[in-house]
């Protein structure tokens, strides 16, 4: 569960948590893009440390640093497999040099780069003022409301997973037998009521909720409005100025970037020389 | 027999469940746990068959402390049926449904096939046999629910608040059918918040309140206890409350079910003519 509790929202109250959430999420866009365009460790460990100023304002350091942790799995995987392919499997084999591990290593940061900006979007953003924000982007209601009452599900549904691992395994279901793949089928008695009742409980959601009259006026006001402040202008400025500037760094100096190996390559030889 | 040893247990996000219970359930005994919602009913019934452990002290059954030994060992011999049947239906048919758990448990082909034709006629299940389980209605699908934890033929059954969403015959179905488990020499555990249910089966009662066992004894003692009943937040049985009101006749309060107080009806009738 720990990597989903890096994703999760508290209500707490900061500078980052009162941004509108269009212009958070056009930053993470942003993030997304220059991290796609460059494949050199310098820009990547770059982007890293420019978001660290946004967690440490919103205090959210101990859930960031989680979900951190969650993605570790996966980056090491993606790291293997970089070191590992690059090798052995391209056209060109590489020798396992520096630049080879630190082509992995961007590549691992590009992934990492993306799981924290992630993160740090929805650990502080509040469901409701996304489903506003999409509401007000002119996404129709139903795809809102849709959106917003999934996220707020997932804890019903973890609690529900819960119920329904104990009701099995007092029948006798041990998850942890088996090989892989016995280990993968253990998990069907679960997936199936899980699956099951989430789909009752869609329907009667629905039913309640037209018996209630949702729907029913054409055109819905909200009781809150996202209105952008100064803090939001600031933020878009920021985004829009990194923006501009890995762009001309990506379209004049794509290639003068250097290897961060480059640096080390005197110290290099100094030691094959004492060797 | 199983035996609590000064139980407590704190869920992860903190929520102390219990604080301080201690019992011992003997072989063959038939007891209803009740209380208000969150006194930790079936936090406590968990315990039993190791499906949580305790915070502190000790939980035994036959002598084997739960710490030890995993779930599925445990649930050889301690059954627990759960409240909503939903939350472990899966298979195609009922049949698939009931023998989940024996072959779980290693019985072997021929065994479970003699087996799942017992359940199922205990239940009156027969019909349904190639049935979907999710086509069933909510009784029955309950009765599937049981019928697949009978199966095995565990020593102790728990069944967690088995009344909900039954109708009243259904309800004296299940009445019977639990007395006769416990004539057979099976010990069993029922948590509701169901009194009328209670005071028909006669069980041994304990009452919860907050993580504790405030008292336990007789259905009749305790059900008709009116200082006990208010702190446990449950409103005694009907024919209980008639008799509280009747007090000033100088009836005798402790009548639990029909048949109690037809006698001391009778036997007042018989006294005035």
């Amino acid at each position: 569960m720990s990597v989903f509790d890096g994703f999760k929202f508290r209500k707490v109250y900061s500078p980052i948590h009162q941004l509108d959430p269009r212009v958070k999420f056009f930053y993470i866009l942003v993030m997304f893009a220059i991290a796609i365009m460059f494949n050199q460790l310098l820009p990547l460990i770059l982007l890293f440390f420019i978001q660290l100023p946004f967690v440490f304002v919103a205090g959210i350091q101990r859930e960031w640093a989680r979900s951190l942790r969650g993605a570790l799995f996966f980056a090491i995987m993606i790291f293997l497999f970089n070191f590992v392919f690059q090798y052995f499997w391209t056209e060109y084999p590489l020798p396992p040099s520096s630049s080879l591990l630190e082509y992995s290593i961007a590549m691992t940061l590009r992934f990492i780069v993306l799981v924290e900006s992630f993160s740090m979007f929805f650990l502080t953003t509040s469901p409701d003022h996304l489903g506003l924000a999409l509401e007000q982007s002119h996404v129709p209601y139903e795809f809102c409301f849709a959106f917003t009452t999934a996220v707020r599900f997932v804890p019903v549904l973890a609690e529900e997973a819960q119920t329904i691992m104990d009701a099995q395994k007092a029948r006798g279901l041990e998850l942890e037998r088996g090989n892989f793949i016995k280990k993968v089928r253990n998990y069907i008695p679960i997936l199936i009521p899980l699956i099951v009742s989430a789909i009752r409980r869609s329907l009667e959601l629905a039913e309640a909720m037209e018996s209630r009259a949702w729907g029913a006026t054409e055109k819905r006001t909200n009781l809150y409005v996202l209105e952008m402040e100064r803090g939001d202008y600031i933020l878009i400025l920021i985004s829009v100025l990194i923006l501009i500037f890995a762009v001309y760094v990506w379209i004049f100096h794509r290639e003068q970037i250097p290897l961060l190996t480059n640096f080390l390559a005197p110290l290099e030889l100094t030691v094959t020389k004492m060797s | 027999m199983i035996e609590v040893k000064d139980v407590y247990f704190t869920y992860p996000n903190g929520v102390e469940a219990l604080s301080g219970v201690s019992l011992s359930i003997r072989d063959g005994e038939f007891i209803a746990i009740m209380g208000q919602n969150g006194a930790g009913k079936t936090t406590l019934v968990k315990h039993i068959n190791g499906l949580l452990k305790p915070t502190k002290g000790e939980v035994s059954v036959d002598g084997v402390s739960t710490q030890k030994v995993s779930v599925a060992k445990l649930s050889r011999k301690v059954g627990f049926v759960f409240q909503n049947p939903d939350h472990q239906l899966f298979c195609e048919t009922v049949e698939d449904e009931v023998a989940f758990a024996l072959q779980n448990f290693g019985f072997k082909e021929q065994l479970i096939k003699k087996r799942v034709t017992w359940a199922l006629s205990l239940l009156n299940l027969t019909q349904y046999r190639q049935s979907s389980p999710f086509m069933l209605s909510g009784g029955e699908r309950k009765r599937v629910a049981l019928a697949s934890v009978l199966a095995w033929n565990p020593d102790v059954v728990i069944l967690d608040e088995p009344t909900i969403g039954q109708d009243y015959q259904q309800k004296e179905k299940l009445r019977q059918f639990i007395v006769q488990l416990n004539t057979q020499g099976k010990t069993v555990i029922i948590v509701t918040h169901d009194v009328e249910f209670v005071a028909e089966c006669n069980p041994h009662v304990i009452l919860m309140a907050q993580g504790k066992i405030m008292a336990e004894g007789g259905a009749k003692e305790t059900l008709t206890n009116r200082s006990l009943v208010t702190q446990a937040f449950i409103v005694p049985p009907q024919i209980s409350q008639i008799f509280f009101e009747l007090s000033d006749l100088k009836l005798p309060t402790n009548v639990i079910d029909v048949y109690d107080a037809r006698k001391v009806l009778l036997d007042r009738l018989e006294v005035s003519s």
